[in-house]
């Protein structure tokens, strides 16, 4: 059983009395001791029925105890374990100090994103990976809680006013981003500063990308993401929604046209995965892209006011093992779908998914069907889905990326009972650029080819995020637009 | 943004509209369409085929009938106001080129999307045949437009009150009947038609193209919500089509998918009308 916020948060606020007496005189030892700061998260009964956010983040003395458990030691694995090499030790000595401003600014130096990083970053798997605390302690859960950390310093600024940044004299230089997502946010902030002209272009009616469609609202909650999108509007960012690039305007004719001197590509990596399996286009198949947008961004859980409507089902099967998979199972349940199986080829150990939403996917009732695949769906004489034909597997000898292979059981067919499948099995680049711009190179998945500075093979036109790399995270996204946003600052220099 | 700058009503429930939108205006081909949304937070987005777009005047032309809540509301619209989102143009455009003798073939406000089609085949320089089918006289939609474009027209109706009394693919099986067939049949209307017009030319080998017009969202291939099975594989309508060869095109299939919030949208659109009724009902009582 988890504990309550109340009781977390008193339990702080003893224990940091207890530490500021000590502050000057703790040893590594010591802070070896100090208890790990749970994350306070809504009752899983409670919020397997509401929308809202799961987890509630850190109180301000939960924070500074948890921050006074790094050791501030001198290598800072965490930094190298960062995408984008945030001072991490550095902002949680401001934290442990109770200055909050300090901290934020210190982040704020390498992300631009932190209160969507704090929330959907793998911290598992890069800062908190390589945390002496972790190592000391032999438990990478027990690494400090760098991610929920980063999530409260980037939570007390949002309550307390973001300082707008300092915008450079005009230039007028003009520059394009096509997309609105994690990357194409970081480069219109980065070149927008340096006093250039910005204008955004997105395919849908609301900007943010894959932050407003994929990634469902109690994992992120869309205000932080409008909040981010106004900091954008605030600093003279112009947002040009229902335009897609290739289409409403060719790439090209931005630049010859409309005078943009240069162009970021961050168009990420939206095209569906299928499994190519029989039955797979009857009623009640979905992408997770689909089901996820129809949920967050066309709001179909609103069904009094939504005009977008989404399947009601009874049991439902979600394909895949990483977030997506993650996510569309939690919200199907959130619907009020009764069964939710979520069904992956080999076992728990090889999920993609970051352990953190395994954990609420199955306190929220998701119930994993591990070393299983679906190998047709069948459906009634409408046309509808009644049922997924399985088969199991077990584990056999590794393959080339050193996961053990998962070899089919002959004779295991069954047929699981759902009147609902979700195919979370990843996604291809979009193709839409590349097929309006043929000089744009690409390689064999249709990812754009950059060089390392993220130029493409036009003269003046950048790409990054998904695009790029395929499917890949947020910190991931955000460090290429970084990368993409100073080559672009650096062209725009020389030729003025 | 989208201004509406005029509205027509061409039969009952059917509306043309002539929409402000440069951009798309300019760079529009035959076959490609629009997605449109009424309300920021609470619309759903609806795919519309383009009927017709003037450069000059900056404009495009959209026929709809009103069929579910959102083209109910697009239908409330007037002359000034504007279309909150419009998004596009969206689609692979037709492949246009001289093959000969072509057979356009619009059933109902299917003869709207085609009409961009007809023109520019014609501009093409092929033969252009052009039937015209509806359940009555006063649904057929177009018409001038599509005699100015035509060699020969032909015009079906259900009831016999204009034209032949017949299905569409009766004229159609007897163009392809003749010594020279045609060279490509192009039909466009609801999929129950487009299926037999694709069954009436299968066995006399006539390439024969359909433009599908499936449940949206993004309409840029992002949510594969669109997709149908063509030949055996799965296609997005939204990037892939939306036209097809009709003759690999699974309509059973995507009929169904057509149908698949039809209980949902029964409800709201029962809601809507009880919603109407009791507005005008309180206005009757405050009158």
């Amino acid at each position: 059983m988890h504990k309550s916020s109340k009781e977390l948060f008193e339990e702080a606020i003893v224990q940091l009395k207890d530490l500021e007496l000590r502050m000057g005189e703790l040893t590594m030892r010591d802070r070896l001791s100090i208890p790990l700061q749970e994350m306070p998260n809504q009752d899983p009964n409670e919020r397997r029925i509401n929308m809202g956010e799961v987890a509630l983040g850190y109180s301000v003395e939960q924070a500074r105890v948890e921050a006074m458990r790094c050791i501030q030691c001198k290598t800072k694995p965490c930094i190298k374990g960062c995408p984008v090499g945030i001072d991490i030790p550095a902002f949680i000595q401001a934290i442990a100090n109770n200055d909050l401003e300090k901290s934020i600014d210190i982040i704020k130096q390498s992300s631009l994103l932190p209160a969507v990083c704090g929330r959907v970053c793998p911290q598992e798997t890069q800062c908190q990976l390589y945390c002496t605390v972790g190592k000391s302690l032999k438990d990478v859960e027990k690494s400090v809680s760098i991610g929920r950390l980063e999530r409260f310093v980037a939570d007390w600024e949002r309550e307390n006013g973001i300082k707008k940044p300092i915008i450079k004299q005009e230039t007028g230089k003009k520059v394009a981003v096509i997309g609105s997502g994690p990357a194409s946010i970081t480069v219109a902030a980065d070149v927008r500063r340096e006093g250039h002209e910005v204008v955004m272009f997105e395919a849908f009616h609301k900007p943010g990308g894959v932050l407003m469609y994929g990634i469902p609202e109690f994992r992120l909650p869309k205000a932080i993401v409008q909040q981010e999108i106004e900091g954008l509007l605030d600093m003279g960012v112009e947002i040009r929604t229902d335009f897609v690039v290739g289409r409403t305007r060719k790439l090209h004719d931005l630049i010859a046209k409309d005078g943009f001197d240069a162009v970021f590509v961050g168009t990420g990596a939206g095209l569906p995965k299928f499994m190519n399996i029989e039955g797979e286009n009857l009623i009640g198949v979905f992408s997770a892209n689909e089901f996820l947008t129809r949920v967050n961004l066309m709001k179909a859980y609103d069904r009094d006011n939504a005009d977008t409507p989404v399947v009601e089902s009874e049991s439902l099967a979600v394909l895949g093992g990483g977030n997506v998979a993650m996510d569309a199972a939690r919200t199907a349940i959130r619907l009020g779908a009764k069964k939710v199986y979520l069904v992956y080829r080999r076992t728990e150990e090889e999920m993609p998914a970051r352990i953190e939403e395994v954990a609420h996917a199955r306190e929220e009732g998701v119930e994993f069907c591990m070393l299983q695949n679906a190998k047709g769906i069948v459906g009634d004489e409408y046309g509808r889905v009644t049922g997924m034909k399985c088969v199991r597997y077990e584990l056999g000898e590794p393959d080339d990326s050193g996961r053990r292979r998962p070899v089919e059981i002959a004779g295991s067919e069954f047929v699981m009972e759902v009147d609902t499948v979700i195919v979370a099995i990843g996604n291809d680049s979009n193709p839409l650029i590349k097929q309006t711009t043929p000089a744009l190179e690409t390689n064999k998945w249709g990812n754009i080819i950059v060089d390392d500075t993220g130029k493409t093979s036009l003269d003046a036109v950048y790409a990054g995020g998904d695009i790029v790399l395929g499917a890949a995270t947020v910190i991931l996204a955000m460090g290429e637009g970084r990368r993409a946003a100073a080559a672009i600052i650096e062209q725009l220099a020389v030729n003025s | 943004m989208n201004k509406i700058v005029s509205k027509k009503k061409l039969a009952a429930a059917v509306y043309e509209m002539e929409v402000e939108a440069p951009l798309i205006a300019e760079e529009r081909q035959a076959g490609q369409f629009i997605i449109f949304q009424l309300d920021t937070d609470s619309g759903e987005r609806v795919p519309l085929t383009i009927a017709d777009a003037d450069r000059d005047r900056g404009t495009i032309t959209l026929v709809f009938q009103t069929v579910g809540k959102t083209t109910h509301d697009l239908g409330e619209l007037e002359v000034g106001d504007s279309i909150k989102h419009l998004l596009g143009p969206l689609g692979t455009p037709t492949k246009i080129e001289n093959v000969g003798h072509v057979v356009c073939v619009g059933g109902g406000i299917g003869v709207a999307p085609l009409h961009p089609i007809a023109k520019a085949m014609k501009a093409a320089g092929n033969k252009v045949t052009i039937i015209l089918g509806a359940r009555n006289k006063e649904l057929v939609v177009f018409e001038d437009r599509m005699r100015a474009i035509a060699d020969e027209l032909i015009i079906c109706t259900d009831d016999g009150s204009y034209g032949r009394k017949d299905l569409v693919t009766a004229p159609l099986k007897e163009l392809c009947e003749m010594d020279s067939k045609p060279d490509e049949v192009i039909a466009i209307g609801p999929p129950i038609m487009m299926k037999f017009c694709a069954e009436t030319t299968r066995p006399y080998e006539v390439h024969t193209l359909v433009s599908l017009n499936t449940i949206m969202i993004d309409g840029t291939g992002m949510c594969g919500g669109c997709r149908v099975t063509v030949g055996g594989e799965t296609k997005f309508v939204c990037v892939d089509g939306p036209e097809f060869d009709g003759h690999l095109v699974d309509f059973d299939n995507m009929m169904n998918r057509l149908g698949a919030y039809k209980k949902i949208e029964d409800e709201d659109h029962k809601k809507c009308h009880l919603e109407i009724a009791a507005e005008k009902k309180e206005a009757e009582l405050n009158a």
